[in-house]
């Protein structure tokens, strides 16, 4: 279980989140909408431990270990995975080679045995295909070169492949065409279970059609200012941010 | 002393600093009296049984040397270096020089083992981790090992000499191929080249000599490892590769030596000679003792090494990962006299804490549509400092002649410095020069994207390091790539944070 209570982060001294709280049950995917600038990826990163944001307030705990007094390694060694909404360039780095590295070093801080390159490979490569990617992006330079979509699908591979308990996705569906964006929420929901969560950042309806959350929150200049059902996303679409923004003003 | 001192020193080493190859080896050691001067080149010449000729080639090069001085134009800065306080001959004591490996004293077998250097013959067949490169099978290597002054073992020396390969100590050649040693020997690298050539060329006391005949595949990597143990002494080596028409041969070296809280000095010699269509692939994984991290120590590593394409389409390929040395100045360089011969140099160069580097490579080209290619990747992190100089120079008859290079920096924290100094003479119309450069850091993002996934910062700087370098590593024969990539992770140890 996620529980975030009070979280207030900055950057540069400038207030981004306000005073977040979130709580997000075992086995449940929640859904975050919100316009743009109000804090939603800052989230991601305050949540999987990116330094640049200060926390000022408050606290966010996963399964009850203090999220925020962990080094980002050790966050994702737990079970945190973020599906970054800019999946960052690696120069020279072989994908394979960089999941191969990331999945061992994981299993290696949960006391599991490392896979070896073969075992690796066999797993990639199943893991390739279920999501319908070409093999070859394993042999490709992390992120190098790939398109804006093929981006976010190597996100979700090496979400499948390394199997979080809290997945957060940025904004994975944006650039993703209709075919992929179904694969993708797939990929998601084939990884449901008891035992994990995700918390699922989006603009879309679409996306949330293949993937239904249990909650849909609203964040707005860094609070979250209402929750609901499924059809809260709905709702948005429709009449977009502006009248919830103000009611909640 | 005992071993288990010796152990306990390992450990402390390796968990003091990381330089996991900085241990010492207790022998009893001939050494000659500190100092140089024409009787000490005289007692070398003597201890080595020199022919007459050797001997007045040094006492030449030491005429020459007395009236040289220390480079100053290299970005490097150290304290004076007294020359008359330095041992110039040290060598394991022994009856005999060691007919076969049985004969070789067991501790200098044992400090071998313990660098991995396999002094057994034996094929390991163990494979390589396939994740880094498609399972290529191990194929045996031939080591030279130098200790200190002195080769003491080299290995399939018989295989070798079946193929007509020669692979054996200088000192040795000088005695056994007198005519071979003597054509060739300071034919690339006059002794009064340079002032640390100079001081070699009087000095040397060993290294190795590699002779591949005509239309000769070498059958196997060959490989000198160089090891300095003495206190106080200079290691002065001299390599010497002779690849006749049409042959090829693939040569590695490799060096370290104990921690230890004096500057030790290193000035060795490299000469290569290609003939026609012959290839010769050159690659150093250098890992002398860098000092430690408030710059105490190290080895001051000044280094002539070249390569003469004499032949026709012949080839000269140097590869060079340093990693080590408080300070490095070298700039394996070749002359590319034939036509159509080429001329490539890839280097990874590593300072962090205080080390300092400065090198880098020349390309002269001679011959008409001769090329050469240069891609060197410096990696500065703590207070270091890491130049990279190069000289392309195209002479008038090259005609057709091009050269490409690549100088990229990374940056790792900001007090160290980066500094690129490229020199470009073309005096041929016809000819083609590019330069390429850039400089970057590691960025924020890119660590945090690597710990995200679970890497610990230090995996996340060697990943992002080894990418960095790829375009060198891959030129690396496979079985020192993979070292090499380790010892790059090692060196950047405590270089964020
Ligand atoms: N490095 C930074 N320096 C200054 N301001 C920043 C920085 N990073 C984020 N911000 C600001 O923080 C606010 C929240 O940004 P954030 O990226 O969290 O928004 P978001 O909700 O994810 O928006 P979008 O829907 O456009 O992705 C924005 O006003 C943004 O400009
Ligand atoms: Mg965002």
């Amino acid at each position: 279980m996620l529980e975030i209570r009070g979280l207030a982060a900055s950057i540069n001294d400038k207030p981004i989140l306000k005073g977040i709280d979130l709580t997000v049950p075992e086995g449940e995917i929640h859904a975050i909408m919100g316009p743009n600038g109000s804090g939603k990826s800052t989230l991601a990163y305050v949540l999987s431990g990116r330094e640049e944001f200060d926390v000022t307030g408050g606290s966010a705990s996963f399964n009850g270990v203090d999220l925020l007094a962990m080094e980002p390694e050790e966050r994702a060694a737990a079970g945190v995975f973020l599906a970054f909404q800019a999946p960052i360039e690696l120069p020279g780095v072989n994908n394979a080679n960089f999941l191969r590295t990331a999945l061992n070093a994981i299993r290696r801080a949960r006391g599991e045995s490392e896979l070896d390159a073969v075992q690796f490979l066999k797993l990639a490569r199943s893991e390739a295909k279920r999501l319908a990617m070409p093999e070859d992006m394993l042999k490709r330079n992390v992120n190098v070169g790939f398109s804006g979509g093929e981006k976010k699908r190597n996100e979700v591979l090496q979400m499948a492949i390394l199997r979080p308990r809290l997945a957060i996705l940025d904004e994975t569906d944006s650039g993703l065409d209709i075919d992929a964006l179904k694969i993708v929420a797939d990929g998601v929901n084939a990884l449901r279970a008891p035992d994990f969560s995700a918390l699922v950042i989006t603009h879309h309806q679409r996306l949330l059609d293949h993937l239904v959350p249990d909650r849909v929150h609203v964040l707005a200049h860094g609070r979250i200012i209402r929750s609901g059902g499924p059809d809260l996303a709905r709702e948005l679409e429709k009449s977009g941010y502006a009248q919830v923004v103000a009611e909640a003003a | 002393m005992p071993v288990v001192t010796e152990t306990l020193d390992t450990v402390q080493s390796v968990t003091q600093s990381g330089y996991k190859w900085g241990f010492e080896t207790h022998i009893e050691m001939d050494l000659a009296p500190k100092g140089l001067n024409e009787d000490i080149i005289r007692l070398i010449s003597d201890r080595k049984q020199e022919p007459a000729w050797l001997l007045d080639w040094r006492l030449k090069a030491y005429a020459a040397w007395l009236k040289m001085e220390e480079p100053h134009w290299a970005r490097v800065d150290h304290p004076k270096i007294d020359y008359q306080d330095l041992h110039y001959y040290a060598a394991p004591k022994k009856k005999q020089g060691p007919k076969s490996l049985d004969e070789v004293d067991p501790e200098l077998l044992r400090t071998y083992e313990k660098l991995g250097i396999p002094l057994k013959e034996r094929a390991i067949l163990a494979g390589v981790d396939p994740g880094d490169a498609e399972e290529a099978a191990r194929t045996p290597v031939a080591v030279d090992a130098v200790f200190d002054s002195v080769s003491v073992a080299t290995t399939f020396r018989e295989t070798l000499s079946k193929a007509g390969v020669i692979f054996c100590p200088i000192s040795e050649a000088v005695r056994d191929y007198p005519d071979l040693v003597q054509q060739y020997l300071g034919s690339v690298v006059p002794v009064a080249d340079n002032f640390y050539a100079a001081l070699n060329s009087a000095v040397f006391t060993d290294g190795s000599f590699v002779f591949i005949p005509k239309g000769v595949r070498c059958p196997m990597e060959l490989s000198t490892y160089f090891r300095i143990n003495a206190r106080s002494t200079g290691q002065f080596e001299r390599t010497l590769i002779v690849a006749e028409e049409g042959s090829y041969v693939s040569y590695l070296e490799g060096c370290t030596a104990p921690m230890r809280d004096e500057n030790q000095l290193h000035a060795a010699v490299v000469e290569l000679v290609a003939l026609d269509d012959a290839q010769i692939k050159y690659s150093t994984v250098q890992n002398w003792y860098p000092g430690d991290a408030e710059g105490r120590g190290g080895i001051y590593n000044f280094v002539t090494k070249r390569g003469a394409c004499r032949g026709a389409r012949s080839k000269i390929s140097w590869t060079q990962v340093e990693t080590g040395s408080a300070i490095t100045w070298k700039y394996p360089s070749c002359v590319l006299q034939g036509e159509d011969s080429v001329g490539e140099f890839y280097s990874v160069a590593v300072t962090n804490n205080h080390q300092q580097a400065d090198t880098g490579t020349k390309m002269i080209h001679l011959g008409r549509g001769s090329r050469s290619t240069i891609v060197s990747k410096g990696i500065s992190a703590g207070h270091s400092n890491n130049t990279y100089r190069g000289l392309v120079r195209i002479a008038p008859q090259a005609a057709g002649a091009r050269n490409f290079t690549q100088c990229d920096s990374l940056l790792i924290g900001d007090q160290c410095g980066a500094h690129t100094v490229p020199y470009i003479e073309s005096r041929n119309r016809t000819a083609k020069v590019e330069h390429e450069a850039t400089t970057s850091k590691i960025a924020e993002d890119q660590l945090f994207y690597c710990r995200q996934r679970g890497l610990s910062e230090e995996d996340a700087v060697g990943l992002i390091v080894n990418g960095f370098c790829k375009d060198v590593l891959k030129e690396l024969p496979m079985e020192f790539a993979v070292e090499a990539q380790k010892l790059l992770a090692v060196s950047l140890e405590g270089s964020v944070g």
